[in-house]
């Protein structure tokens, strides 16, 4: 049967089980648009902003476990996209996304809306294409999804000339990939398992450091069975939020520059670190040399570029997360005879008492007022009313940290966050795009009066879909995060940070068709979020909140995790934290 | 600085790419995204007409080459990635150089050309363009000696490195290699692949 590109293209989404597409039309893209007219089995959502489809897609596909899909025209809209490539790039989120491009003809001529995308692409996605020929698009969007989701998931990028969306070609659906370069590996090596069960039967400090893989191979249930079996404590990145249960005895919470005291101490002073699907980020290991000095590191990973990048690792497993755990469980409790032997766990529990101290002496805290309402507090209270059951988003700043800290996790895939990139703006169409993929779950989005306003268009999207997000903008006024590092790292001097010139949130949420509430003392804030939640549709809530509050702990950035600020840190303290600075 | 202790040294990467659209600018991307710096980077078709292969030499310490072939390895186009500098292999490098020749010195430069295998390749009353071919310290002699003449122009290929003896995971190519051969029936067509890969 010979169809157009431009119907290919659609018949080839349908079949890869697609069935949401964030996009954005114009002219180079137009042939889809027009197949689409008159075809049934897809969503199309009309976002506002191509970024928002970028970052709609990626909060679909990291709540479903899907591959997400943007669509977009040539030139402004390919460039408007690139930040949340980047985005899916360094959180490893599978996402595919097209572009329209001039015709072939015309590839290179600079002719109107033209770039040259997957020039511009390249180094922010996983892997690109450029369809030259109708005949090649069902087996390129075959690639595109099978490269975006298997593997260390991320962004693939496929440019469409208009030309070839017109012209028509016979359409075969490949039924197998098949990529000679490309074959990850996903079962780790049984002798290099065996090694790791034997070191962490022998240590007596051991810590599980977890990391974003752990939710995108769907191995939290995994983890539970492994930290279970040898009462080893885990901490998790700020992308594995959720892989662990928050209340679980073993459960550290998060660790790294604004992570728990417990769990950088516990790191700190371990020896023997498995790290999961996690890469020893900056952010996580703070001065290198004093992130985890006395411990044989055991790291799993999909990557093989992750393993011994930023530190050396001593046993290396390459492969899958959930496989390899689940192995080690095995060979663990073989090791091990069955459950953890006495003398072992004697061991274990003195551990984990030393842990638990540390937890006591610095738990996370902040100062309570009666008359402003303080960030944590939301934190506590939304943590209170959604149980673990919501999916939480996030803008970039301190809420996100205080949102990190706070809410409480049961689940895994229920916390999107831009982690690597540190994208503001990524709240609310992340947001739109876990609510399309679960239209009849709650989703709040924990956003910053800075971030939200970076992509607040997409409320007219939620406004005209009624997706009903929950959006809790923590209104401190300021580029918070900013102003703390200014506070602490740089004597004081406060610049480009105030935003109270910022639009009435209540008042711009009403004109976008969406509900707004506000807060600005602390006993209206459950009341707030109460009616918040009960709300049909979007709706915004505007919590005015305490304007200097800092996040503590804290790390300056390349200082070591061992000596992080607790409170709000004296003369001597601020001197050092600006030394510290090696220029990140 | 070297993180594991051992001494940055130059390294001959030989990397078995797919012959698509864009292979060469996502492995050269690679390395300046990565800040690896390239000292020489040479590609060409191989046998089999689907397949390219790319010779980089790269300084770095061990830390470094280890990423440098990790980060190779995980562009979805490269088929294969072997570090030659630890294996038994054959290298070459071609120069062209175009040197003053005067008819005094004409002699001269023909006797260090002899002693070099190089070969002239074009000449006008006053200069030779010589061919030579070797690995670099023989190039490098060559144009030691060439320089006290007056060397107008350079133009070096870059390294291009063979291993002496297949690896297991070599063979598995050269089998495919071997078919695609096969393939070919054509002896003209056959001629041309196993010419010169610049
Ligand atoms: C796109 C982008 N630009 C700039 C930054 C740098 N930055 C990090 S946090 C921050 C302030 C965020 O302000 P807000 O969203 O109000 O959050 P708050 O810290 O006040 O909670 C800025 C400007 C960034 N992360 N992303
Ligand atoms: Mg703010």
């Amino acid at each position: 049967m010979k169809l157009s590109g431009a119907r290919i293209f659609l018949e080839c989404l349908k079949r890869e089980g697609v069935d949401v597409v964030f996009g954005l039309p114009g002219g180079a893209v137009l042939p889809v648009y027009d197949a689409m007219y008159d075809f049934r089995g897809l969503t199309h959502i009309l976002v506002r902003q191509e970024a928002g489809a970028g970052h709609a897609a990626e909060g679909y596909a990291r709540v479903s476990g899907k591959v997400g899909v943007a669509l977009v025209t040539s030139g402004p809209a390919a460039t408007n996209l690139v930040t949340a490539l980047q985005d899916a790039y360094m959180d490893s989120i599978p996402i595919v996304a097209f572009t329209g491009q001039v015709p072939t003809h015309l590839i290179g001529n600079d002719a109107f809306q033209e770039a040259d995308n997957v020039g511009i692409t390249r180094s922010c996605t996983k892997h690109n294409f450029l369809v030259k020929d109708p005949r090649d698009m069902a087996e390129t969007i075959k690639e595109a999804f099978y490269i975006a989701g298997t593997g260390r998931p991320g962004p693939v990028h496929v440019d469409l000339p208009k030309d070839v969306l017109l012209k028509e070609a016979e359409f075969h659906y490949p039924e197998k990939v098949h990529l000679r370069s490309y074959n990850p590996t996903y079962e780790g090596h049984p002798g290099q398992i065996k090694r790791a069960a034997q070191t962490i039967f022998r240590a007596k400090r051991p810590v599980l450091y977890v990391g974003g893989g752990v939710i995108s191979s769907d191995a939290a249930p995994e983890l539970l069975a492994l930290a279970e079996l040898t009462q080893i404590p885990v901490t998790t990145t700020v992308m594995a939020l959720g892989a662990f249960p928050s209340d679980h005895l073993l459960s550290m919470g998060m660790l790294g520059m604004h992570g728990s005291y417990w769990a950088n101490m516990a790191v700190y002073n371990s020896d023997c670190l498995i790290a999961v699907g996690a890469r020893f980020d900056d952010r996580v290991t703070g001065k290198i040399e004093h992130f985890s000095p006395n411990s044989e590191i055991i790291h799993i990973d999909i990557d093989p570029s992750s393993i011994s990048k930023n530190i050396k690792v001593h046993i290396p497993i390459v492969g899958d997360a959930k496989r390899v755990l689940a192995r080690l469980v095995q060979e663990m409790a073989q090791e091990q005879g069955g459950q953890l032997p006495d003398i072992q766990r004697a061991i274990r529990e003195q551990w984990l008492r030393q842990i638990a101290e540390w937890r006591q002496k610095h738990p996370f805290q902040y100062d309570w007022d009666d008359a402003v309402i303080k960030p944590q507090y939301v934190m506590e209270e939304i943590s209170n009313l959604i149980r673990g059951e919501a999916l939480v988003v996030t803008g970039v700043g301190q809420h996100q940290m205080w949102a990190a800290q706070y809410v409480k996790f049961k689940h895994p895939r229920h916390w999107c966050t831009s982690g690597g990139l540190g994208t503001m703006g990524y709240g609310l169409p992340a947001a739109l795009g876990a609510q399309a993929a679960f239209p009849d779950k709650l989703v709040v989005n924990i956003d910053g009066d800075g971030s939200f306003v970076m992509n607040s268009q997409e409320l007219a999207t939620l406004a005209e879909h009624q997706l009903p997000v929950k959006t809790v903008i923590i209104n401190n006024g300021y580029h918070g995060m900013v102003r703390q590092w200014q506070e602490i790292i740089y004597g004081g001097r406060f610049c480009a940070i105030d935003l109270s010139a910022s639009p009435d949130f209540v008042k711009l949420a009403d004109a976008y068709g969406c509900v707004g509430i506000r807060a600005t003392k602390p006993s209206e804030v459950v009341p707030a979020l109460e009616k918040a939640f009960a709300t049909p549709g979007p709706v915004v809530v505007d919590m005015v909140v305490d304007r200097e509050e800092c996040v503590f702990p804290m790390v300056p950035a390349g200082g070591a995790n061992k000596d992080m600020i607790l409170t709000h840190p004296n003369k001597e303290q601020k001197a050092k934290a600006a030394k510290s600075q090696t220029g990140f | 600085m070297s993180q594991n202790g051992s001494e940055p040294r130059k390294h001959t990467i030989a990397v078995l790419v797919e012959n698509k659209f864009g292979v060469l600018s996502r492995v050269a991307g690679l390395f300046s995204a990565r800040g690896y710096n390239i000292e020489s980077l040479s590609v060409g078709e191989t046998l089999d007409p689907s397949m390219s292969r790319m010779t980089l030499v790269v300084r770095g310490d061990e830390f470094v080459i280890e990423q440098v072939t990790k980060q190779l390895h995980k562009l979805i186009d490269v088929i294969k990635v072997s570090d030659l500098t630890e294996e038994d292999h054959v290298e070459r490098e071609m120069v062209l150089v175009r040197v003053n020749a005067e008819p005094a010195y004409r002699a001269e430069i023909l006797r260090i050309a002899d002693i070099f295998r190089a070969k002239v390749v074009d000449v006008t009353p006053l200069t030779y363009t010589l061919e030579g071919t070797g690995e670099e310290s023989k190039t490098g002699a060559l144009l030691d000696l060439l320089r006290p003449f007056g060397i107008q122009e350079l133009v070096r290929t870059g390294k291009i490195a063979i291993a002496r003896s297949p690896k297991t995971k070599v063979r598995k190519v050269e089998e495919r290699v071997g078919k695609a051969r096969e393939a070919i029936k054509d002896p003209a067509k056959e001629q041309k692949i196993t010419g010169f890969v610049d």
